[in-house]
């Protein structure tokens, strides 16, 4: 599974980076991306659900978040 | 509770929701005493605080704007209710601060930030659209460098220090406008003698530094993601803004249509073009509108801050150097279209050339973990 890290990147950096990402990926793919703010997961989940993907987001004890993204 | 909240700060409803109040607030200023069509001017808020603390010494522009530093405390507020204060810096900072600097001289060529662009075209300023135009141009640049790879790179947490310091220097500012102080400066006459009282100001800057951290609210953001995604979350909040602030102005009979003599504004289109064009670019290559940075800042972004700091060093320079437009002028019944002089294009194109240059220099490879 490919992992972005877009920890620390300026918007709209991480946006970006997981689109371009997402829409390489071939379907049934899967990718994780890691985010560091609120802002950036929002972003990015509200991207993998615009490209018709499913993504969910967890808390990661670094106080960032783990997006877990699933082409269907 | 508070999961809830944010979901709802971060649908589409929210932030209509959140633009709508913004607008409304806007107006609501300019009723109570700020100067026409800029009830809300980051930018020129920011000019008229580097004024009242005497960086620059042109009179009329002189005031220390309690709006500015309640944006960050409301901000500030919000982040802490949340759980989203997180100091963090080192995403260049030097850089950030001359983007902050050329952003600031763009805006004073067009005589306003995005934010006043979008009040000005509410109260019927035609010359408004033309400087929106530049600042898509602009933007449209900037996401060009997004596209090609340009970052300034990643940020790290950082200590408590570097996220406390810029909300602690708008808790100085505050207390200064509170206590004002002899060494404080005050414009006897012009826009910066025009205000609402000091706690409408303050009440008025820190609902929408509230509301503006919930939703990530980016006048500059909202072109972006249009462009960049086809992405309209923020453009909707922004018409939103638009639509609430121009039924209130009619309302208030506030609204005259057209280009000359509008209200501390001039109608020299190439300006009001290029002007928006290098803030526009500059905002993009730094992440964020002048609104947005100083909601960042409140959340503990240290790189947000020097943006800030950026900015009112630029529009002291704008005011020491004679880079800032004069608006236009009707003298003796004879519309003199105002504009900047010779000094001010020479910095916008110079402006120009280095976030230009910013652009192509700060392109990365980006690097993906397998």
């Amino acid at each position: 599974m490919t992992t972005i890290d877009a920890r620390g990147l300026s918007c709209p950096e991480p946006v970006l980076r997981a689109r371009r990402a997402m829409q390489g990926l071939a379907p049934g793919g899967d990718l994780e991306v890691l985010v560091e703010t609120v802002t950036s997961r929002e972003n990015v989940l509200r991207t993998a659900r615009a490209l018709g993907c499913a993504a969910e987001a967890e808390a990661t004890p670094d106080g960032g978040f783990r997006l877990r993204i699933h082409k269907p | 509770m508070r999961e809830r909240l944010t979901r709802l700060f971060a649908s589409r409803w929210g932030i209509i929701l959140v633009g709508a109040v913004i607008g409304v607030l806007g107006v609501l200023l300019r009723k109570l005493g700020n100067p026409a069509n800029m009830g809300i001017c980051v930018a020129c808020f920011e000019r008229d605080i580097a004024g009242a603390l005497g960086l620059h010494r042109a009179a009329p522009v002189q005031y220390l704007r309690p709006e500015i530093p309640a944006f960050v405390l409301g901000s500030l507020i919000a982040a802490l209710a949340f759980r989203e204060f997180k100091p963090r810096t080192g995403s260049a900072p030097i850089l950030r601060f001359l983007l902050g600097a050329f952003a600031m001289i763009g805006a004073l060529v067009f005589l306003g930030c995005p934010w006043r662009a979008l009040f000005r075209l509410s109260g019927g300023d035609l010359n408004a659209l033309i400087g929106i135009a530049g600042l898509a141009a602009g933007i449209a640049a900037g996401v060009a460098f997004l596209r090609g790879g340009y970052s300034l790179g990643r940020a790290a947490p950082a200590r408590g220090a570097v996220g406390w310091i810029t909300p602690g220097l708008m808790l100085g500012l505050v207390l200064l406008a509170l206590i004002r102080p002899s060494f404080l400066i005050r414009s006897e006459s012009g826009p910066g003698a025009m205000h609402a009282a000091i706690g409408i100001s303050l009440a008025g800057g820190l609902l929408v530094g509230m509301l503006a951290q919930r939703t990530r609210f980016c006048t500059m953001g909202s072109v972006r993601d249009v462009i960049l995604a086809r992405d309209t979350h923020l453009l909707s909040g922004v018409v939103a803004l638009l639509v609430a602030a121009f039924l209130l102005n009619l309302a208030f009979g506030f609204v005259k249509f057209g280009f000359g003599a509008q209200p501390i504004a001039h109608s020299n289109a190439l300006w009001n073009f290029l002007g928006m064009v290098l803030a526009g670019l500059a905002y993009a290559l730094a992440g964020g509108c002048p609104g947005r940075q100083l909601f960042l800042a409140g959340e503990g972004d240290g790189d947000a801050g020097i943006f800030v700091l950026g900015m009112l060093s630029g529009a002291a320079f704008a005011h020491n150097f004679g880079l800032a437009s004069k608006p236009d002028a009707v003298a003796n019944g004879v519309l003199q279209i105002g504009g900047p002089a010779p000094n001010g294009q020479l910095a916008v194109l110079l402006g120009l050339a280095f976030c230009v240059a910013v652009g192509f220099a700060m392109r990365e490879r980006w690097e993906v973990k397998r």
